[in-house]
């Protein structure tokens, strides 16, 4: 679809649904969702708490709760990895698609050494021999700047600080050398300088191992500092999908110049923060017409009855809605 | 690790010497005594009695003379059965209870953990509402109906096992000891394995080895199986004295002669040496169960460290 882009596609994933069964209903938590990813790109997953980011990437691992159902296509490297059985799936998982969490001080075991816990993905996929693992393992927490990494080996996650948990949780995504790197709000649990080292952890990652990354947050800061394209997901649909550029300086959805406004700023005023009156839809509830409408500060009549669909108004440049905005952000 | 241990056994002192006061007094203010009966005895024979078991002398003097020999390891002469020790008498009958309850905690931690795991990892499945409904009845159903139960099964209709005895705890005798002791530990051991596994197998990390593409039986034995025994090694220490000092029920309806006849017997007799020497016996095992799974949970939650 991307025009720009003509490297080979190591993901492409095609009206992704998700849906749960919960005893009030069928909520449809991700709606439709079509993008791709080439080799060693970095895609931008932005949202609000609750617009089903986080449930794309357990669709993409198959690590949904019980009753969520997937419908669509996700392939990877060709093959549709949403219909694999738990067996096939274990061979992609870790060995081809790694995820980092969100909550690092949960993530790990906290029953288990952490070197057992990096050891074991290379016994597993790579069937090294525990010396060869130790040392791989040893190598690649000294590849996330762990100091004393040796040392570390040997000690329980609570012994680690939240950053340093969240290093280990990157070294351990990265032991098999993925494809593709699924990172579910890696950052949000940190504080802001630790935040801030593990992007830059990313980037170089990224760098080194050719990795491909989706990179789920609802932090448009790391997305303008890592993403080459973004995709804004608002109720489960896509909003606006294009270059990173494209997107944060001349952003064409309400629900996009919302977020950017809302970002604070150095050389504010002071006054009060710019939010998004309102608060997400309830998915079991939507609004009729687009899901945005009722916070939308352009919207008509039409956004109340009809949903907009997602189009390519420019190429490689998609959006669902009826009434664009023009605004450029002074860079 | 050794100052901890060190610790616990000196905070037993001070809470087994509560123990003994509180029983000793109880005993001695509850109504009757060892040598009430139907048929009255001669004074001059009570007099006797008495002065034997230091009973004409002030209630204090008791007290102190009882704690004296405690602290010599002598529990005293049994009031009723004049001829034996109650050190003798226990060490007649704790080796049967505590042959009884070896197996019944064997057979119960085995059963419930297994039962549990699976009925946890197969949540709301045919297997799991079997599971939770044998638990159901195990916890209802006292072990003085399952006792009888048995019997009537096994020897009356079938003639498969003895009905009663011990026979120096041959395995015919120990079959439905250990089924009627161990039938509500199971339940209760199925119940809360369950439980904490569907709790662990919830939490993040074992998302997080899931996404490693670990194999589940691996998570599970690797990885939950652990944290997910925390609560039920926490349930094993009081209920591991409950195992082996033995039910009062089990031995009465098998006539097994472990240590659950001579708590009847001593408390129906007023025997107050022999009441004390297993309430003693019991106090001193719980101390000490709940001091090793404290030292257990070390081996289990790196967290913890004394």
């Amino acid at each position: 679809m991307t025009k720009t882009v003509e490297k080979e596609n190591i993901l492409e994933v095609d009206n992704l649904r998700v849906n749960f069964k919960t005893p009030d209903g069928l909520v449809t938590a991700v709606n439709d969702l079509t993008f791709n990813l080439a080799q060693g790109e970095t895609l931008g997953i932005v949202g609000e708490s609750g617009s089903g980011k986080s449930q794309t990437a357990f669709a993409l691992m198959g690590l949904l709760a019980g009753n969520g159902v997937i419908e669509g296509e996700a392939r990877f490297e060709g093959q549709n990895i949403l219909t694999l059985n738990e067996k096939a799936m274990n061979h992609i998982r870790s060995e081809k698609i790694a995820m980092i969490f969100q909550d690092p001080m949960t993530s790990l075991n906290p029953y288990m050494k952490v070197g057992k816990q990096l050891m074991e993905v290379l016994l597993l996929h790579k069937g090294m021999n525990k010396a060869d693992a130790f040392e791989a393992s040893v190598k690649m927490l000294d590849a996330v700047k762990m100091p004393e990494a040796r040392k570390r080996m040997n000690m329980y996650p609570h012994e680690f600080s939240g950053g340093m948990r969240q290093r280990v949780m990157i070294a351990m995504a990265l032991l098999c050398q993925p494809k593709l790197l699924i990172a579910d709000e890696p950052t949000t649990a940190l504080d802001v300088t630790v935040q801030a080292q593990i992007l830059t952890l990313l980037n170089e990652l990224k760098a080194d191992f050719n990795t491909s990354i989706i990179m789920i947050t609802h932090d448009l800061g790391v997305v303008a500092g890592l993403c080459d394209k973004v995709l804004v997901m608002y109720a489960g649909r896509t909003m606006e999908y294009g270059q990173t550029e494209d997107v944060f300086y001349r952003p064409t959805h309400p629900y996009t110049k919302g977020l950017l406004e809302a970002i604070p700023r150095l050389d504010g005023d002071g006054g009060a923060l710019a939010t998004i009156a309102g608060n997400p839809p309830n998915l079991l509830n939507l609004p009729a017409g687009c899901p945005f409408q009722e916070r939308c500060l352009y919207a008509e009549d039409r956004c109340r009855k009809e949903s907009p669909v997602l189009e390519e108004y420019q190429p490689g440049k998609l959006r669902a809605c009826h009434k664009p905005v023009n605004w450029e952000v002074a860079s | 690790m050794f100052r901890f241990i060190v610790k616990r056994l000196l905070e037993a002192i001070p809470t087994l010497w509560a123990l003994v006061t509180l029983s000793f007094f109880l005993m001695r203010f509850s109504p009757g005594s060892p040598f009430t009966s139907e048929r009255g005895i001669p004074a001059a024979v009570l007099a006797n009695l008495q002065a034997k078991y230091h009973m004409n002398e002030p209630l204090m003097n008791q007290y102190f003379h009882y704690l004296w020999d405690l602290l010599h390891g002598n529990l005293g002469y049994s009031f009723r059965f004049s001829d034996y020790t109650i050190n003798q008498l226990i060490a007649q009958s704790f080796p049967i209870s505590a042959e009884i309850g070896f197996w019944s905690f064997l057979v119960a931690v085995s059963l419930g953990v297994i039962c549990g795991v699976f009925a946890a990892l197969r949540q709301n499945s045919l297997l799991d509402y079997g599971v939770m409904t044998f638990a159901n009845i195990g916890m209802v159903l006292p072990n003085f109906v399952i006792a009888p139960l048995c019997i009537l099964f096994f020897s009356i209709k079938h003639h498969w096992l003895p009905a009663g005895g011990w026979n120096g705890g041959a395995w015919q005798y120990l079959i439905m000891p250990v089924i009627a002791m161990s039938t509500s530990y199971i339940a209760q051991i199925a119940r809360i394995t369950r439980g904490s596994m569907i709790e662990t197998m919830h939490s993040h990390f074992i998302r997080t080895a899931r996404a490693k593409g670990l194999p589940k039986a691996r998570i599970v034995i690797q990885h939950a199986l652990r944290p997910a025994m925390l609560p039920v090694v926490s349930y094993l220490g009081p209920a591991f004295v409950g195992i082996v000092t033995g039910s009062v029920v089990v031995d009465q309806f098998f006539g097994t002669g472990g240590i659950g006849q001579n708590f009847v017997n001593g408390a129906l007799n007023r025997d107050y040496s022999l009441v004390m020497g297993v309430t003693i016996l019991i106090g001193t095992l719980t101390i000490l169960f709940n001091a090793i799974v404290d030292i257990l949970y070390v081996f289990i939650d790196p967290k913890i460290r004394y």
